[in-house]
């Protein structure tokens, strides 16, 4: 009996339970200088005179430095396809271009004497036109970048079918918006640097990617990448916005070199809020065309790509979006164009779900527009148009082809899960009744992309001589619970008991490659390379047992329960892995291991169906999420404990956006929600108990047939609320409303419809 | 995230208090539970440079019944308001309405008398005390004391009636006669008000001016957030005394009230509110 | 300042400026790290402790304020053995945790919340005891399995008394 696929408790727990983790900020570094960052205040403008000098001279301050002493060299783009010129200076250079970008750095012995110097510094600044709305940005009026002449840094253009639609006897268009939202991980940003009597540098990160920061600090610093040492410990929360290097990074280490002792920097949530990558940030212009029995032909998104002031990942999410554009259907005809431009606000990154959850969100609500328009319910235009479960693997018009799915056996599970006939029932007496509180139901069927960037993964498994098996990935948890799935995979194949197991990631000195956690790949490549690994250090361990028995090698029996090798025919006589361990030593001064660098297993595709009920107070605009049930399907799930847990956190972020949530600019690029207090980060009170289940539909793309599911809650979720809401609303002849469906938005659309009556 | 410096002085006298107050004037601020004041100071909002600290005072906590009245010390912390049997039973709106205070951990530290010496137009418990006819107790030096009636203590935006020279120590608030109606509209359960609504019904004594006819009822109507202070919407009470029905009555819930916008309501979004939330609160302590 | 406070039964005396708080008094004069700063507006609990048995958000208050008084942290909440506290080990059975980072506020606001609630009251309810989080922000979790493990750790017979 296999221990994959059963709820297995977390290793990782009682340190937290008892100590708590020990993050970048926890860690004891005798001698260091805290950073403080002096930021813009204004969100475009030309520094017309920086005064340091009373900082400079204030009690504890060891250095105050702009960017002109750095001498670092900007950093480029985030991304090879975004418009290279845009690239960022670590420090501001006579120009600020959103309100937060650092500029000037203040080291001191303590975090107060920072804090106390900041406020001695003196910036003048000669105001520029700022542009916040990504609309005005595209007509390149108002330009972040005028040597550059436009604000657009990434486009993609796949032309425009005059006759997409042709042939559909209803076309509904539609205006959406996704809204910029941030990560709000509980940890934000942090980091330290030490540098050693050879100047080999190690630096310490709260980050997804030890490796991909080794490689972007070499870069930045301008040293071979093996004279960088990083270090993960534990990571408080990332969510796509600690996947790479900030500038203040390459500070921290630049000021280690330049003092000579080590530097930390841990942000406040304020600096947070305005430093840490946003997330989503699209405006979309719909389309959807079909036939008046509610079959869809054509789909055309074009989407606005808010990037920020200095272009990241963010920016080329859109061809995320145009990846997943018709989603579960079986839309013949399809398009997706866009267009990413700056603007004077914080760079977007790839917050959960990165352009995934946009997509779904737009063709979401399309298809409920749709549905209204030819007056079918929502969830049998939905059923005529799903990819059947037999047409796989599948090619969508914008070129995806999705590995595995059974799209209506998630669907109708979620209906019967959520007593859907019985919810319409309830509605209508509400309805008929004029009820001030009305009920919504909303669906979302959505599939996704994991593992959506085509890179390998590190695994290795090595057993040493007291029996003790270690685990190295390349793979960098947040809270994922690897720790606990990988010794899943390990004592599975090797019968060594998981508390005898232990789990190294996250520090680039003994794993020597890796590519990290993001875009929910992490069980399907770095799960599947250490499993691989697991079972190649097997084959060696028969091999060396073989030896010891003086039998052939096919003649090694494993017996993965007890963990002992015997020849067949004779259980009694065995040996155990500590034994075989010590005899690869004894043979070739090796350790007994295998190492694994598994290449891309390609993308896999996750997909479910949430239903959403809320109510709507009508007079008050309040909306209550009363239920809210998920049917998700990863493939093969190894550890339904922490699938559930990822699904759990998902659907939070998802409802968050649909109702609460949204990082607002003034028309003067002033923050307006840049803490906790203003910004609507949900709590325990706005959800429900949630109602959820798991199909599996394996995937043959990699060993273990499983795909990704950290981010399918949030995908799934969003739209089902949203689609929830406007359903409540559609009572007042309301067909869409943008989210987040805060009281004023919804009670303002059902002022506006009642006056239009 | 730090607070700029400050000396720190621990009263253990009202007498003592005072005296520092007047001492370093306007540089000094008072602390209780330091839940209104210490978040300003961490971002540097406030900058006072001498913080004089109330919690060390004895006998400042304490809930008593002086017969039609209840004595609060002002530093009852939330927590204390919303679990002291005198409050459950003699004003149970004081206590739903303490109970709900920010979260746990802020109850347990934040007092009543802070919450209403900051006076924010948008907090519940200065709006409660006004409804409920409440009258504050300023302590000077040399045991001198003075009453301030809620509707004469909040005289603009986080200003009021509190002397210089002055510490507020005691709120009494007269027993609930009635039935009470207290509706707030939130965008999460522990954010401020959008909006809120606190009525008092009396049965028999009225608690607002021209209030006493025969025909109607006698009604306290408080708004939150709807202006720059707390405010009685004595149109409303007017109303209801006159015999029109609550959403009759209701249709005046803004009429004195100015109302501000902010990124979670316009203006006319929440003078709607303004109508919706006292209707209800006036159907809940009427009815 | 001279002060001392007492953090899970050990006097920590130290001399400190009088604008420190006590989560930096608990984590850099007492060295406790387990007590975590998540933000800057008393928002997400990371920070809660316990005050003479009642949870208060150390971020906001002062060292000074609480100067002979008893401090719990979560490093002070198992037994001196290690067995965990039922509210540790419900976070535990249940995978109330991922990240970790908003583990030791919520623990300590859910013992708190648990040992505040009178004998005689009726067991609490999920509903009670998302009201009992509003002071404390997870975005790993999405609550789920934390309400889960509070509910588990409310139906421990020693937590009754």
């Amino acid at each position: 009996m296999s221990i994959l696929g059963n709820r297995v408790l977390r290793r990782e727990d009682p340190k937290f339970l008892t100590s708590g983790g020990t993050y970048v900020g926890d860690l004891d570094l005798p001698g260091a200088v805290h950073l403080t960052f002096v930021r813009s205040t204004v969100a475009h403008a030309r520094l017309a005179s920086l005064d340091v000098e009373k900082a400079r001279a204030a009690a504890g301050v060891r250095g105050v430095y702009l960017n002109a002493d750095l001498g670092v060299a900007p950093l480029p783009p985030g991304m090879p396809m975004l418009n290279q010129d845009m690239t960022r200076p670590v420090l501001a250079e006579g120009v600020v271009r959103f309100v937060g970008e650092p500029i000037v750095v203040i080291a001191a012995d303590t975090l107060t004497d920072g804090a106390d110097a900041a406020e001695l510094v003196v910036i003048d600044y000669d105001p520029l036109p700022v542009v916040v709305d990504p609309e005005e940005a595209l007509k390149d009026e108002a330009l972040l970048y005028p040597e550059i002449g436009t604000n657009n840094c990434f486009a993609l253009q796949f032309g425009h079918d005059e006759t997409l639609f042709d042939g559909c006897d209803v076309v509904v268009r539609q205006k959406m918006i996704n809204q910029r939202v941030a990560p709000c991980p509980l940890e934000g940003r942090s980091s330290a640097a030490e540098v050693a009597a050879d100047g080999r540098l190690t630096f310490y990160a709260s980050t997804q990617t030890a490796h991909g920061v080794r490689d972007s600090l070499a870069k930045a610093l301008a040293v071979e990448p093996d004279r960088v040492h990083v270090i993960s410990p534990d990571v408080g929360g990332g969510f796509g916005a600690k996947g790479s290097v900030y500038p203040e990074d390459v500070i921290v280490a630049w000021v280690a070199q330049h003092l000579g002792r080590p530097a930390r920097w841990t942000e406040t949530r304020s600096e947070s809020m305005l430093g840490l990558g946003h997330g989503r940030a699209q405006v979309q212009e719909v389309e959807i065309g079909g036939t008046r029995d509610g079959q869809i032909l054509a789909y055309r998104i074009d989407v606005l790509q808010d990037s920020g002031a200095y272009p990241d990942i963010g920016a080329v999410l859109p061809f995320m979006t145009r990846t997943m554009a018709t989603g579960v259907y079986a839309i013949k005809r399809g398009e997706c164009s866009s267009n990413s431009v700056v603007t004077n606000t914080v760079p977007t990154v790839a917050y959960r779900g990165a352009g995934r959850p946009e997509a779904t969100a737009a063709i979401e609500r399309a298809i409920d527009c749709f549905a209204a328009e030819v007056g079918v319910d929502a969830a049998e235009v939905r059923r005529r148009n799903l990819i059947g479960a037999g047409d796989f693997p599948y090619t969508t018009p914008t070129g995806t082809e999705y590995d595995s799915g059974d799209y209506l056996r998630a669907f109708d599970l979620a209906l019967e899960m959520s007593g859907y006939d019985e919810l319409r029932r309830e509605q209508r007496r509400r309805r008929d009744a004029g009820d001030k509180r009305q009920l919504g139901i909303g669906i979302s069927t959505y599939v996704e992309i994991t593992n959506g960037i085509p890179e390998g993964e590190y695994g290795a498994v090595e057993v040493r001589p007291d029996g003790r098996a270690i685990v190295r990935t390349g793979s960098s948890a947040h809270g994922q619970g690897h720790h606990t799935a990988w010794s899943m995979l390990v004592s599975d194949q090797l019968g060594i008991p998981m508390e005898d197991i232990d789990v190294i990631h996250g520090d680039t000195d003994i794993v020597p490659r890796g590519v990290g956690t993001f875009g929910s790949r992490s069980l399907q490549s770095g799960g599947s390379a250490v499993h691989l690994a697991a079972i190649e250090v097997v084959d060696k361990a028969k091999a060396l047992a073989a030896d010891l028995f003086e039998a052939a090698p096919g003649d090694i029996v494993l017996d993965a329960h007890g963990g002992q090798f015997h020849v067949a025919g004779t259980p009694a006589l065995a040996k155990g892995w500590a034994e075989v361990a010590r005899a690869a030593l004894d043979k070739d001064g090796e350790p007994l291991m295998a190492e694994v660098d598994i290449p891309s297993t390609g993308s896999t595709f996750p997909f479910g169906t949430h239903v959403s009920v809320v109510e709507v107070d009508t007079e008050t605009g309040s909306v209550e999420l009363k239920r809210h049930i998920a049917v998700d399907d990863a493939g093969r799930i190894l550890n339904p404990l922490l699938a559930e847990g990822q699904v759990h956190g998902g659907i939070a972020q998802g409802v968050a956006q649909a109702l609460l949530e949204e990082f607002r600019y003034d028309g003067e690029g002033n923050p307006l929600t840049s803490n906790f207090a203003d910004y609507s980060i949900i709590t325990a009170m706005e959800l429900p108990h949630f109602e959820r289940a798991f199909t599996e539909t394996p995937t043959t793309k990699n060993p273990l047939g499983a795909k990704g599911i950290g981010e399918s809650g949030t995908i799934g979720s969003a739209p089902a609320v949203h689609n929830a809401v406007v359903d409540a609303l559609s009572v007042f002849g309301i067909r869409h409303v943008d989210m987040p469906l805060t009281p004023e938005r919804v009670w303002g659309a059902i002022a506006a419809a009642r006056l239009g009556d | 995230m730090i607070p700029a410096a400050f000396d720190y002085e621990r009263a253990s006298s009202i007498d003592e208090a005072v005296g520092l107050l007047t001492e370093h004037g306007d540089e000094a601020k008072l602390i209780a539970g330091g839940h209104s004041l210490l978040p300003l100071m961490k971002l540097r909002l406030a900058t006072p440079s001498v913080l004089v600290d109330l919690g060390g005072i004895a006998d400042l906590a304490y809930i008593s019944d002086t017969g039609d009245q209840l004595a609060i010390g002002a530093l009852s912390t939330h927590h204390q308001v919303a679990t002291d049997p005198l409050v459950l039973r003699y004003l149970p709106l004081l206590a739903h309405v303490a109970a709900q205070v920010g979260d746990p951990q802020v109850r347990h530290r934040g007092t009543i008398g802070g919450s209403i010496a900051h006076g924010d137009p948008a907090s519940d418990l200065p709006a409660v005390v006004l409804a409920l006819g409440g009258t504050l107790v300023l302590s000077g030096a040399g045991g001198r004391s003075r009453e301030v009636a809620a509707a004469e203590f909040h005289l603009g935006f986080l200003e009021t009636a509190i002397g210089a020279d002055e510490i507020l120590t005691e709120i009494r608030v007269p027993k609930l006669t009635g039935a009470w109606g207290f509706e707030k509209l939130t965008k999460r359960a522990q954010d401020w008000a959008i909006v809120g609504a606190v009525v008092v019904s009396s049965n028999g004594a009225s608690s607002s001016e021209g209030s006493d006819s025969s025909d109607g009822r006698s009604v306290g109507v408080a708004l939150i957030n709807m202006g720059s202070v707390p405010l009685r919407a004595a149109a409303v009470e007017a109303a209801i005394a006159a015999g029109e029905s609550p959403a009759e009555a209701a249709r005046h819930a803004s009429d004195e009230a100015d109302p501000a916008a902010d990124i979670n309501a316009s203006v006319e979004f929440r003078r709607h509110l303004a109508t919706v939330l006292v209707q209800r609160a006036l159907e809940t302590a009427l009815t | 300042m001279q002060i001392s406070i007492t953090i899970n039964g050990s006097e920590v005396a130290a001399d400190v400026e009088a604008r420190t708080l006590l989560v930096q008094y608990i984590r850099d004069v007492a060295g406790l790290k387990g007590t975590n700063i998540g933000c800057d507006t008393t928002s997400c609990g990371a920070c809660t402790v316990l005050l003479d048995g009642q949870s208060v958000k150390s971020c906001t208050v002062l060292a000074a304020q609480v100067a002979g008084r008893q401090v719990t942290t979560i490093e002070g909440l198992a037994e001196a053995d290690g067995t965990m506290h039922p509210v540790q080990r419900a976070f535990h059975e249940n995978h109330g945790l991922q990240c970790g980072f908003c583990t030791p506020g919520m623990v300590m606001a859910i013992t708190s919340l648990l040992a505040e609630r009178p004998p005689d009251a009726a067991p609490i309810t999920a509903e009670e005891v998302r009201l009992g989080l509003e002071g404390n922000l997870c975005r790993c979790t999405g609550y789920h399995n934390i309400v889960v493990a509070a509910l588990a750790a409310s139906r421990v017979p020693e937590l009754q008394s």
